[in-house]
């Protein structure tokens, strides 16, 4: 599929395809296409030429209900600073139709660290803070595919490793997850495989070797050569 | 189209002409023979008004490409109408009521769209990526805004000379009349084809862009 | 989760904010009662107000304070990407249409109740004996400005220079409502007493122009979001 912005075009030709626990790690340099691509992937926008199948059917076919499978976190947090950190779970559970929504939500509280300040207003969290209370957002009503866009940001070490172990085990559950990172060495340990964007092409990171030697040979290999 | 340019031309030619030869219109005089091209052309600017709108809505619903360009060149040609019926009017008004302006249901509606339309033409320069769907929308409200804004101002005031005035034309005054509607539409046509032109040519040369830059 | 239900969940979301924060109702307020008193230095002439005035002075106050509270309810939600959640939530996507013009309609109410007596009280008009129709007709005339706003302020979300463009797209769109609610509340405020029959009138085209755009903006919202 592609995807254009009046005389820009965001992806060229971009295929993929996404099973059950997989795990796709994107990675690139900015403005490669890697936002504009988990957008369409999350049916915000529509690919101009193309089409994006979810088991086979278009998101016209499946309806409002697919929108139910998919965790998605912008390259924003997505909270309303004004409400508490249970507030913006409550609401956003129930938009989602999260089933015994109470225990969820103490549950997501407790996962992101925030048991203790549960009842602040947003706006005095961190910006730490905010992303673990976005992830557990957007994995609140227990969806199957994942569109995270750089998860890791604002995330320090110790955040970042069970966030690691989240998806990980998700992976393994059977979900099917996308995600975008400038970090190497965290999509590494969850990626099954690696897709390298650079301005709106799509190409594999195959091989073995540390991600970060495979992705400069490829990085190489495109530019051109004078 | 170039015939159709050329047909619209020529008839524009020769209406001076036929309007001189109509008969002068007893009350008003010479400067009634305005009325050749004010109504024409309000006339059209409210056809390319309506094909504005229902453009909008197939780009809306179809994502049709094409659908955007009539979409976008009629609302450009609703303004350009739009401007010749505003500088017109006055000056019929001027002779005919004693005064330029007038809140008369006509006068205001037409005003009315051609600030929609206008305020269709900003969104599209300012408004950024995303512009072309958002004015497909206010064209399409703009042209279901037509009969409110007539509804509304024909119930505040109403001095206008009222739609039986083409009718009842007399022989001559009605040849010429609808002769300048027929050139008018015609241009029109011509305009929006040629609009349309350079907007595919643009989209080609972005096609062309496109491939050398892939290279 | 159904429409109603959904669109419920984001109004009343939006009114547990605007309750903490109180900022949209403050600013509009004053800003409506700023408007009102800057057309009252303008109109009045020897310590008396021209007759007949009160009720433009009314609506142009609801206006113009009515594009300040859509600004600002959409960039709360624009602020921190909190819009294209709502998007992604499994409901049919007019609902978030829905819930937003019903926090619309609130919020511009709530600022009309305050401008109409304060209205009243400065331009020497009795707003208590027609209390009941002026109260229809300002819902009317709200609800149909807020319709259109709500379509515009949300598709202006993504836009560059989104803060000029709302008011330059949406008082030509509602020529109709600021007429009809103009002439009905003038009609309804008549010296000699409200007459009904003309604001009869006004009222049936206020809620034909509801009823429309209500529809129209439903039938558009989904294809007009998507980016």
């Amino acid at each position: 599929m592609s995807r254009r912005f009046g005389r820009t075009r965001a992806l060229h030709d971009v295929s993929l395809t996404c099973g059950p626990g997989e795990a796709l790690a994107l990675v690139g340099p900015n403005g490669a296409g890697k936002s504009t691509l988990l957008t369409l992937l999350s049916t915000l926008g529509r690919p101009t030429s193309g089409a994006i199948l979810f088991d086979g059917r278009s998101a016209a076919a499946w309806g409002p209900a697919l929108r139910a499978r998919f965790g998605v976190l912008g390259h924003d947090v997505s909270l309303y600073p004004e409400l508490s950190a249970r507030e913006n779970l409550t609401f956003f559970g129930r938009l989602f139709g999260a089933p015994d929504l109470g225990s969820r939500v103490q549950h997501a509280l407790a996962s992101a660290g925030l048991e203790k300040r549960a009842d602040a207003p947003v706006a005095t969290f961190s910006r730490g803070m905010r992303q673990r209370l976005a992830i557990e957002r957007a994995l609140l009503h227990g969806p199957d595919i994942l569109l995270f866009d750089e998860p890791f940001t604002g995330l320090d070490e110790s955040a970042s490793e069970s966030l690691i172990a989240r998806l990980a085990g998700a992976r393994d559950a059977g979900a099917c997850i996308l995600f975008s990172s400038h970090d190497f060495e965290h999509a590494e340990r969850i990626a099954t495989r690696v897709a390298r964007l650079d301005a709106g092409r799509l190409s594999w990171l195959s091989g073995s070797g540390p991600l970060r030697d495979r992705y400069r040979q490829a990085e190489h290999r495109d530019s051109p050569q004078l | 189209m170039n015939l159709v340019l050329l047909a619209a031309a020529a008839m524009f030619a020769a209406a001076p002409w036929l309007i001189m030869r109509a008969p002068q219109e007893a009350t008003m005089g010479l400067i009634q023979k305005i009325f050749y091209f004010h109504v024409p052309a309000a006339f059209t600017m409210f056809v390319s008004a309506f094909v504005s709108g229902i453009a909008g809505a197939m780009y809306l619903f179809r994502r049709s490409a094409r659908a955007e360009r009539v979409c976008a060149a009629a609302g450009e040609l609703v303004v350009i109408f739009g401007a010749i019926v505003l500088l017109t009017g006055p000056i019929w008004a001027r002779k005919a009521w004693g005064v330029w302006w007038q809140w008369d249901a006509r006068l205001t509606i037409t005003l009315v769209m051609w600030l929609i339309f206008v305020a269709f033409l900003l969104l599209r320069k300012y408004g950024g990526p995303g512009s072309e769907t958002l004015s497909a929308a206010v064209a399409l409200f703009g042209m279901a805004n037509v009969p409110f804004v007539y509804w509304s101002v024909n119930i505040w005031r109403t001095v206008h000379p009222t739609t039986n005035v083409v009718p009842s034309l007399g022989p001559g005054m009605r040849e010429a009349f609808w002769w300048c509607v027929s050139a008018y539409l015609l241009f029109y046509v011509a305009l929006l084809a040629a609009r349309m032109k350079l907007e595919e040519q643009r989209a080609a040369l972005d096609e062309l862009h496109f491939e050398v830059g892939a290279e | 989760m159904k429409i109603l239900a959904a669109a419920w969940l984001i109004a009343r979301k939006d009114f547990t904010i605007e309750a903490r924060s109180r900022e949209i109702i403050a600013t509009a307020a004053f800003f409506a009662v700023a408007c009102v008193l800057v057309f009252a230095f303008s109109l009045v002439r020897e310590g008396r107000a021209p007759e007949g005035v009160a009720a433009g002075v009314l609506w142009i106050g609801i206006a113009f304070s009515g594009t300040l509270s859509l600004a600002r309810l959409f960039e709360r939600e624009r602020a921190h990407d909190t819009l294209r959640t709502l998007l992604l939530a499994p409901v049919e996507r007019p609902a978030v249409y829905l819930g937003k013009l019903l926090a619309v309609v609130m919020l511009m109410a709530a600022v009309g109740a305050v401008l109409l007596p304060f209205t009243g009280f400065l331009f020497d008009q009795g707003v208590i004996g027609a209390a009941p129709g002026l109260a229809l007709v300002m819902v009317l005339g709200i609800l149909g400005y807020a319709a259109v706003g709500t379509l515009f302020a949300a598709m202006l979300g993504r836009s560059r220079s989104r803060d000029v463009l709302l008011p330059v797209l949406l008082y030509p769109m509602t020529v109709p409502v600021l007429i009809a609610g103009v002439r009905a509340t003038a009609a309804l405020l008549d010296a000699a007493g409200p007459d009904w029959a003309t604001a009869r009138l006004w009222i049936g085209v206020l809620a034909a122009f509801d009823a429309v755009f209500v529809t129209l903006a439903l039938w558009t919202f989904e294809a007009v979001m998507e980016e």
